[in-house]
């Protein structure tokens, strides 16, 4: 049970993190000068849209949980299980982030998670 | 007006380097905090002790630097090659952690295990090989 609150922390906060900071760079607008002068100042504007802030921190949590399953679980296990987070990001990018999730991906996501069923059962 | 081939090369060196950081990067963190061992973060003195080993950690450490050296090539090659082409290599990296879990830590990796990757390698796979982009740029 207490892995599982470590779990979740992976997929969600991981998941929310990478949100936020997606509607961070989507604030700040498309790159489309890669000079190194020019990605210092997006790297300023994102650090100026509290969004970015609010990602770093949840990322930071999630790589923090990460370590701790990682303690207790075998590595074969952890990382498999966190592709969870392909379907977190789409139903937060549906609804978060205003996407439309293609029927295709949909499908794609239910093997991710048949596949993740498959690891978990195998484990026990 | 550069070559195809050198463009190529290019890209499947830098996605060759993200299938090999990425998945490395998080068999040296397994093999970091299994040294450290099973964390308990019950208290605040517990968590402050757990984030100076891991802190000090050289394995870990190895690791951190081989997830920058992924993150890095994955946001280079973005920056010339499509969305779509890129984003199905990271379904290889399911099954590189597990053959790397497997060889560098000895882990068993059950005939289940291999299906259920092989069944996430395929569900990336399929996501994929949808429109990377379904909004209008604001």
């Amino acid at each position: 049970m207490r892995d599982f609150i470590f779990y979740l922390l992976v997929i969600g906060a991981g998941t929310g993190g990478e949100l936020c900071v997606t509607r961070a760079m989507k604030a700040v607008g498309e790159v489309k000068d890669f000079r190194p002068a020019a990605l210092l100042r997006v790297l300023l504007s994102t650090m100026r849209v509290s969004w970015m802030w609010v990602g770093l921190t949840l990322m930071g949590i999630a790589f923090f949980s990460l370590l701790v399953v990682l303690s207790r679980e075998n590595v074969s296990l952890v990382v498999p299980v966190t592709a969870l987070s392909y379907a977190a990001g789409a139903l937060g990018g549906k609804f978060f982030l205003g996407e439309q999730v293609a029927p295709k991906r949909w499908m794609g996501l239910l093997l991710v998670c048949i596949g993740v069923a498959v690891v978990i059962i195998g484990q026990q | 007006m550069r070559s195809s081939g050198g463009l190529h090369f290019k890209t499947f060196l830098f996605i060759f380097l993200m299938v090999i950081f990425g998945p490395l990067g998080n068999v040296l963190l397994g093999k970091g905090m299994k040294r450290i061992g099973a964390a308990a973060i019950g208290s605040p003195a517990e968590v402050f002790d757990l984030l100076s080993r891991v802190l000090t950690s050289g394995t870990i450490w190895l690791g951190i630097g081989s997830l920058i050296t992924f993150f890095v090539a994955y946001m280079l090659v973005l920056s010339w090659a499509d969305y779509s082409y890129v984003q199905p290599t990271s379904s290889v990296a399911y099954g590189m952690v597990a053959l790397l879990a497997h060889f560098m830590l000895h882990e068993v990796v059950t005939p289940m295990r291999w299906m259920g990757v092989l069944l996430i390698c395929l569900g990336v796979l399929v996501v994929g090989h949808t429109p990377p982009r379904t909004t209008e740029p604001g």
